[in-house]
């Protein structure tokens, strides 16, 4: 059985009603991103540390891209946390997306804990130079 | 947790109050300071037999990153590359947060860990360092003759 870190911190019963608590509100963290755009597409880049590909779950609804994951760490049963800057093992961020991309065809790829995430533009909006007429 | 023995004694529970805040911030100051918000991030926690260090650090090249253990410190060192100075010039960075360049972290060990006796291992971006005690600093139970 793995539990991970940031929950091992709870020994105490007190403890764990904070946690249930704070599992049922879904607190994530925020995972810093880089979003680069060019000529055929946008390209996203998201810091997932721990995350593994079954638990990372992208979703895509109208306009909207959902990144939700969850990192899953083996840790000893007996560890007493000391030292905590990643206090959550729930990462949640969502982007507005537009209308020139095109959501039938992102493709992902997660290694050593990030996410890259490729979303063509749809090929009518891929950009055109446009003669400028000099008259 | 710790308690006073002596509830009514105004001192003991001013003590105990003042590190019960102390552990919840976890204001532990230390000569290197606090360095929240580094790079890679550090989780760490201990057992009886070992330290256990856990460092976020996602998209590092497994052969930048260096784990060294010299006379009680251990440092986390390495590079990060993200490329964004290799796009072309149709390219634009609408969002720019990720770490970019070389990092270094230190910690002191405790007296007791052992310097010959620390594992590393890297899966999904997380480093995982494992420093085991030594084995004269477990607790025994001595027999009395």
């Amino acid at each position: 059985m793995s539990n991970n870190i940031q929950k091992s911190a709870a020994a105490d019963p007190a403890d764990r009603v904070n946690e249930e608590r704070s599992r049922l509100s879904e607190s994530a963290l925020t995972p810093p991103v880089d979003v680069i755009e060019d000529a055929e597409g946008i390209t996203l880049y998201a810091d997932l540390p721990g995350v593994s590909r079954d638990k990372l779950n992208l979703h895509v609804e109208a306009a909207t891209l959902t990144i939700e994951a969850e990192s899953d760490l083996a840790v000893p049963k007996a560890l007493k946390s000391s030292h905590t800057e990643v206090g959550l093992g729930r990462f949640r961020r969502v982007f507005t997306l537009s209308n020139e991309l095109d959501t039938q065809n992102v493709a992902a790829e997660l290694k050593q804990g990030v996410l890259k995430l490729r979303i063509p533009k749809a090929s009518h909006a891929q950009s055109r130079r446009i003669d400028v007429q000099v008259t | 947790m710790y308690r006073s023995l002596f509830p009514r004694d105004l001192f003991a529970e001013m003590d105990r109050l003042q590190r019960d805040v102390q552990q919840a911030f976890d204001l532990t100051p230390t000569i290197r300071g606090f360095a929240r918000n580094g790079f890679p991030a550090l989780n760490i926690g201990s057992t009886p037999e070992a330290l256990e260090i856990y460092a976020f650090a996602p998209g590092v090249e497994p052969s930048t990153l260096e784990v060294n253990v010299e006379r009680g410190l251990l440092t986390i060192s390495g590079e990060r590359k993200r490329g964004l100075s290799e796009l072309g010039d149709k390219a634009a960075v609408h969002i720019d947060e990720r770490f970019e360049g070389a990092f270094r972290r230190v910690m002191t060990l405790p007296d007791d860990a052992d310097p010959d006796a620390v594992d590393a291992r890297l899966r999904d971006g997380v480093l995982h360092i494992t420093v085991k005690r030594r084995a004269s600093a477990q607790p025994r139970r001595i027999a009395i003759q």
